[in-house]
């Protein structure tokens, strides 16, 4: 199947999940994996959508125009059915500081650490701000060389901790 | 013995509720030897239970002496009727099932239980299980009643909230 992600950005409302996917079925279109997060304050989501009976651009049109909605189509290569499964989840709580997923992620990285998913927050107050980060991925390293790779990273406003995450198959 | 074909989403036996086990006998045994067969058949799971075969009787198997990180555990157990009797704590954790292919999702079980069950002979038997072999028991038990770990996945955002909650007394899941 011919796949295209759509990333639609805006102002959140209610109802746009429904405007959108009900605009989609109507042109013919299928969905495949989605992910949709509210960042900021604003509405954002990410379709793998198959091709319909007209181009997306088109089929979308009216309802992002209504919505206000940014709309970004590309045309992808993937497939369904191609989930990994994490080992190990790394967690980074603390200050606000500049450089720290940077700094995290760049020695993950060197480790031959593949990032599945990551989502960060800042929570707290406007005075005190408070990130929060979640990694999870994967790795055929040890746990003990993984922690030797982020040791230091954290400090005393940062704690930083790696976990295997031992999957449990029944 | 016999590998069976194990049922997967999105099959309605699945969702069925599986009866007690009354008969300790050779067609019990017999099943029970073709259980195990499949679950060692598959990819890796730590545990099997009977209504993923279509067999809507109360057994499941369970063995978690082989993670990869060695965790608590009471060895190779086969459960015949096991009924939790309490809950103590609730953590997240991840999971997948042999009836659900290519998808894996967190799910909040209790951290400790206790239960009793019946060996294959039907004697009584009672264990205190934590961690990793309460969730595989806990995942198994929820097949029992037609309940899949899909059916109680969290939000991975949830795992931000590692504060832990202790429910008293044990309630009855049924």
């Amino acid at each position: 199947m011919d796949w295209q992600m759509m990333t639609l950005v805006g102002e959140d409302r209610l109802g746009i999940v429904s405007r959108v996917t009900d605009a989609l079925y109507r042109g013919g279109c299928s969905l495949g994996e989605t992910s949709m997060m509210r960042l900021g304050g604003n509405f954002t989501i990410m379709m793998m959508v198959s091709a319909g009976d007209q181009p997306l651009e088109t089929l979308i049109a009216q309802v992002a125009d209504e919505l206000q909605l940014q709309v970004h189509i590309d045309p992808i290569r993937g497939e369904l059915h191609q989930h990994r499964v994490p080992n190990f989840q790394v967690r980074v709580v603390g200050a606000d500081r500049a450089g720290i997923v940077a700094g995290v992620t760049g020695a993950l990285a060197e480790s031959g650490f593949n990032v599945l998913e990551l989502e960060s927050d800042v929570a707290g107050s406007a005075e005190q701000p408070v990130y929060i980060m979640t990694i999870q991925g994967y790795s055929e390293e040890t746990l003990e060389r993984l922690q030797s790779a982020l040791d230091g990273l954290g400090g005393e406003e940062i704690e930083l901790n790696i976990s295997p995450i031992e999957t449990l198959i029944g | 013995m016999a590998i069976l074909e194990i049922l997967k989403l999105p099959d309605a036996r699945l969702k069925q509720v599986s009866e007690p086990v009354e008969r300790f006998d050779e067609k019990l045994h017999a099943f029970i030897d073709d259980l195990e067969e499949t679950r060692r058949d598959g990819p890796a799971a730590v545990g099997i239970a009977a209504p993923q075969l279509g067999h809507h009787q109360r057994i499941i198997i369970i063995d978690c002496s082989h993670t990869r990180k060695p965790v608590a555990n009471h060895g190779h157990l086969i459960l015949v009727n096991p009924e939790i009797t309490e809950w103590d704590g609730f953590e997240l954790g991840r999971e997948g099932c042999l009836s659900v292919p290519d998808y894996t999702g967190n799910v909040i079980r209790a951290e400790r239980i206790k239960l009793t069950a019946q060996d294959k002979f039907g004697e009584s038997r009672e264990y205190e299980m934590e961690g990793y072999e309460a969730r595989a028991l806990q995942h198994e038990v929820d097949h029992l009643d037609g309940v899949l770990f899909v059916d109680r996945l969290v939000s991975r955002r949830t795992d931000l909230f590692q504060r832990k909650v202790y429910q008293k007394g044990g309630k009855k899941k049924k």
